[in-house]
């Protein structure tokens, strides 16, 4: 790569062809980023642009007919915070961020520990491993409400069959479990997806240290503590931070799941915003309540890189 | 056995009975897809005397449903991969400062939540007419699948070298034609892997067909799903059916481009 940097710019001093050429060759480089410009600015550009505007419109039902949406200043913000929900949409989407990524990473790095030992069937068992990643989330939500299913879902049947409760939990239909019921099918989920992350990244941790570590003494618990987790740090904290950023705005899984409820007790800001916009019809909130997630989603991007830079420093 | 082959063993069967628990859910949407309906919840753990019923049913209700699913996904794979190649290329290949600049762009796009893109799309298609159509389907599912592809395909073509290209031009071949004949074929498996996520996000897609859609016309089988578990749950073997028959392509990706999978989740995600 450092070749190419070198070489490039001089090949460009002694063009081949007369400056019409050189200007052509400038408008066909121009051309292959184009499209993907365009689609760029439409497809993020534009809705977050729109999100922002629209945050700030008395954007609703009415805008369609008549075509107006007069400008509000932050009514739309205060709204947002007043409603009723606010608060415990707060709460709901911090608990399930913080529950699906601290169970998806902890379980997750367990066994890419246990994959990494090489044993016969590890690769195969790893890439069907893949499987509820890969499943289309509603097919995934389908599935676990068959299982989780009060009277005659497996998981019940099972639990009482094995007489370890005496009456069946209504995993998804109380207010006081089906947050946690919904974490569980979202760590089920993501487990995948930082199995695999992680065990390339231990993959890239060179036998040497772990051969040198062993004639210090430090082996097992000793040997992950000084050699695999320092070495891995760079690798667990992109997994960390992608994990926040998936799962801060994750809807799908909810409202196949829930769709909010029972009584509200799996409402996350995700889920508020699309009843807002989608089912209420007021986009002014909606939109309010969406830049909130992006807001949320960059101030922990911003720690990440701020962290990164200073272990770099180090 | 010596002792390691026996520790080694060991692992293999602790590793099967992991996949086992991991796995049951697919296991039970299968299981479950073959009962007859009315119990289909209380079956046992076989499904000993199998019924096709809920595939009749699922099939009848939901086949175009996923016959729309198949046109969208396959419309996002060529529109994706036509866009995000030649971009692809161009950032690994050409010397400039908006490299980084539009690296950092696709970057920060993976962080704007699907419904911030769903609450504007709406009231542009409003007026553009794209509402309940699949062309407006298939370009909002390119949100998920062309910076995907860019960041896969990118990440391959690093790896060319210059030098490849660069003796097509001596023989006086343009930077369009020395791109056709000479990067895309190489990139065939990077191609094919971006392709295959690019179809399967898009197969996957349940947010936009949600909220790009009013009407029943234009239905994708995710949202044929989401219906199915709207009310009270009456024929779960249909619904699971159903469930069974949106996996395939999943399975299909995981039996056919097994290699290319843990490649496209690592390479998408890290560089």
């Amino acid at each position: 790569m450092a070749d190419g940097t070198l070489t490039r710019p001089a090949v460009r001093r002694w063009p081949r062809a007369g400056g019409r050429g050189r200007r052509g060759e400038e408008l066909t480089k121009l051309l292959f980023v184009l499209p993907a410009a365009v689609a760029m600015i439409a497809l993020f550009g534009y809705p977050v642009v729109k999100n922002l505007l629209m945050s700030l419109q008395d954007y609703g039902l009415r805008t369609f007919f008549t075509g107006e949406a007069p400008f509000v200043g932050l009514a739309n913000y205060s709204a947002m915070v007043k409603h009723q929900l606010f608060s415990q949409a707060m709460v709901n989407t911090g608990l399930f961020t913080l529950g699906s990524i601290a169970f998806q990473f902890a379980i997750g790095l367990g066994l890419a520990l246990f994959f990494r030992r090489r044993f016969p069937l590890s690769g195969f068992l790893r890439s069907l491993l893949l499987l509820p990643w890969l499943l289309p989330l509603i097919v995934s939500s389908a599935t676990w409400r068959s299982i989780l299913e009060q009277d005659n879902g497996i998981l019940n049947r099972t639990l009482m069959g094995l007489g370890l409760l005496d009456d069946p939990v209504p995993w998804l239909n109380s207010p006081s479990v089906a947050l946690i019921a919904v974490i569980a099918v979202n760590v089920w989920i993501g487990i995948p997806f930082n199995v695999t992350l992680l065990y390339s990244g231990l993959s890239e941790i060179p036998d040497e240290l772990y051969e040198a570590g062993q004639l210090d003494g430090a082996t097992g618990w000793r040997a992950f503590a000084h050699i695999t987790w320092p070495n891995l740090r760079a690798v667990a904290s992109v997994v960390l931070m992608l994990g926040v950023v998936y799962t801060i705005k994750v809807l799908d899984i909810i409202l196949g799941l829930t769709g909010g409820g029972p009584a509200n007790a799996t409402q996350t800001l995700a889920t508020q915003s699309y009843e807002r916009s989608f089912v209420d019809f007021k986009f002014g909130e909606g939109a309010a309540l969406s830049n909130l997630l992006i807001a949320l989603s960059f101030l922990f991007a911003i720690f990440y890189l701020r962290g990164t830079r200073r272990a770099v420093d180090e | 056995m010596t002792d390691s082959a026996v520790r080694r063993t060991v692992f293999s069967v602790l590793g099967v009975l992991i996949l086992i628990v991991m796995l049951f859910p697919v296991y039970w949407m299968v299981n479950a897809s073959l009962q007859p309906s009315g119990n289909t919840l209380t079956a046992g753990l076989l499904p000993l005397d199998p019924s096709f019923s809920g595939y009749r049913r699922a099939l009848s209700e939901q086949g175009g449903h996923l016959v729309t699913s198949l046109i969208i996904a396959t419309g996002t794979v060529v529109l994706s991969l036509a866009i995000a190649t030649p971009c692809a290329y161009a950032l690994s290949q050409f010397r400039s400062r908006w490299v980084s600049i539009g690296l950092l762009a696709i970057l920060i796009s993976q962080m704007i939540p699907g419904i911030v893109i769903a609450n504007a799309l709406y009231q542009a298609y409003e007026k553009l007419g794209l509402l309940n159509s699949i062309p407006g389907l298939i370009l909002a599912n390119c949100s998920s699948g062309i910076p995907f592809a860019i960041l896969i395909l990118r990440s391959f073509m690093l790896s060319l070298p210059p030098s490849l290209v660069e003796a097509a031009r001596v023989d006086g071949a343009g930077l369009l034609r020395a791109f056709v004949a000479i990067v895309l074929p190489i990139s065939k498996n990077s191609l094919i892997t971006a392709g295959l996520f690019s179809f399967l996000f898009s197969w996957s897609d349940f947010l936009f067909a949600l909220t790009l859609t009013t009407k029943d016309g234009v239905r994708p089988v995710t949202l044929g799903i989401y219906q199915y578990l709207g009310t009270q749950v009456q024929n779960w073997n249909a619904v699971m059916a159903t469930a069974v028959l949106s996996a395939i392509p999943a399975v299909v990706l995981l039996v056919a481009a097994q290699k290319y999978i843990a490649a496209g989740a690592v390479g998408g995600a890290v560089k």
